[in-house]
């Protein structure tokens, strides 16, 4: 399963949820599968998804769900020391793991070689670590909605990106209308 | 070891609403961190880099806080993706609290060397910047983060060796 049916069948469980979605084709596909003032699309800063999910998830009590990319933690990794040491219960960062650049032609990153995101984030002191297939992650983000505790979901996908069209909308307009849902 | 410096510092963030802050540490910073843990109204998330840290405060603005960043000039090559394609990019309010290492005062002969760069960099980005060279200096703090949130740009305060070495 790629990226783009995952987030498929993920538009179910993320309804009203505050969703922080990575750069590239991951904004691009959830945009074109489910476009909600709810989503705040990363259209550059590749490494910064989880690290602005959780900013947002210490300003407010809602649920806020970070898609992230094996690639951006790898670039990123400290975020997963300040997620683990900065529990934040409304917080849930799901790590799109297909081991792969996705968006610029899938070329292979480590975590398809001997790197674990989980290992590494209960390392860092995640305590709920979530690893399992793309099949089963609604399950998971169900589950992690549906409790308390910060969780991390490494899903495991295969490589691969659906074409869909680059984001056009104004970076004001995606920002605005997003903090408009923060404060509803 | 904090001064009335860093505390005049904290106080004119908190007066100022600033409600979240990140931070890399600086010897120079030392004291402001130290207040800035013992102040409960300013919420404190250290960062590992500096890049990630304005992710932080991207997200904590998001959700309606207003956040600052405490860093040390070295760091700026890092951030400038952030700052151009997220902070600038965004438009999200965000004063950048800076040593300003390698100025006059300078012990150590590395920190010139991205002491050199930081001016052009900043200008480089349009980034409004603020050069505190001595401590009485510091009465410019609240114009400058009132201007910085009218304007919802990133804003650097620059504070060199003679700022810290006049302060009390
Ligand atoms: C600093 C920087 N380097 C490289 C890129 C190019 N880039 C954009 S998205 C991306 C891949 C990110 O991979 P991952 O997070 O695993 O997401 P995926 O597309 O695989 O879901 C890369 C390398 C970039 N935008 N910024
Ligand atoms: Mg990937």
């Amino acid at each position: 399963m790629i990226r783009y049916e995952l987030l498929e069948l993920l538009k179910e469980t993320l309804t009203n949820e505050l969703v922080v979605c990575n750069i590239g084709s991951p904004s691009q596909e959830l945009h074109a599968i489910d476009d909600q003032p709810s989503n705040f699309y990363m259209l550059g800063t590749m490494g910064l998804c989880s690290s602005i999910g959780l900013g947002l998830a210490m300003a407010t009590d809602k649920k806020v769900v970070a898609i992230d990319g094996d690639g951006s933690v790898l670039t990123n990794m400290g975020t997963l020391a300040t997620i683990g040491n900065n529990h934040q219960k409304n917080f849930i960062l799901v790590i799109v793991d297909n081991g792969s650049y996705g968006s610029t032609g899938d070329q292979p990153t480590y975590t398809g070689g001997r790197t674990s995101l989980a290992k590494v984030a209960e390392a860092c002191g995640c305590d709920t670590v979530v690893e399992c297939s793309a099949a089963d992650t609604p399950d998971a983000v169900k589950a992690a909605l549906a409790g308390d505790e910060m969780t991390v979901i490494i899903s495991k996908c295969d490589s691969g990106n659906r074409k869909c069209p680059v984001i056009t909308m104004n970076p004001i307009m995606i920002r605005e209308r997003f903090m408009a849902e923060v404060a509803r | 070891m904090a001064k009335d410096i860093d505390r005049r510092i904290i106080q004119d963030l908190l007066d100022n609403g600033v409600d979240f802050v990140t931070s890399v540490p600086c010897k120079q910073l030392a004291g402001v961190i130290e207040v800035l843990d013992e102040t409960e109204a300013l919420k404190h998330v250290p960062c590992n880099k500096e890049d990630e840290g304005m992710g932080l405060c991207a997200g904590a603005f998001m959700g309606g806080m207003k956040p600052a960043i405490i860093m040390q000039n070295t760091a700026l090559g890092v951030t400038l993706n952030s700052l151009a394609t997220l902070i600038q990019f965004y438009q999200i309010p965000l004063p950048m609290l800076i040593s300003y290492r390698g100025e006059v005062g300078e012990p150590v002969a590395c920190q010139v060397e991205m002491a050199l760069h930081t001016k052009a960099l900043l200008a480089q980005l349009n980034i409004p910047t603020y050069h505190l060279h001595h401590a009485s200096q510091v009465e410019e703090l609240p114009g400058i983060l009132k201007h910085c949130q009218m304007c919802s740009k990133p804003v650097a305060i620059l504070t060199d060796a003679s700022f810290w070495g006049s302060a009390t």
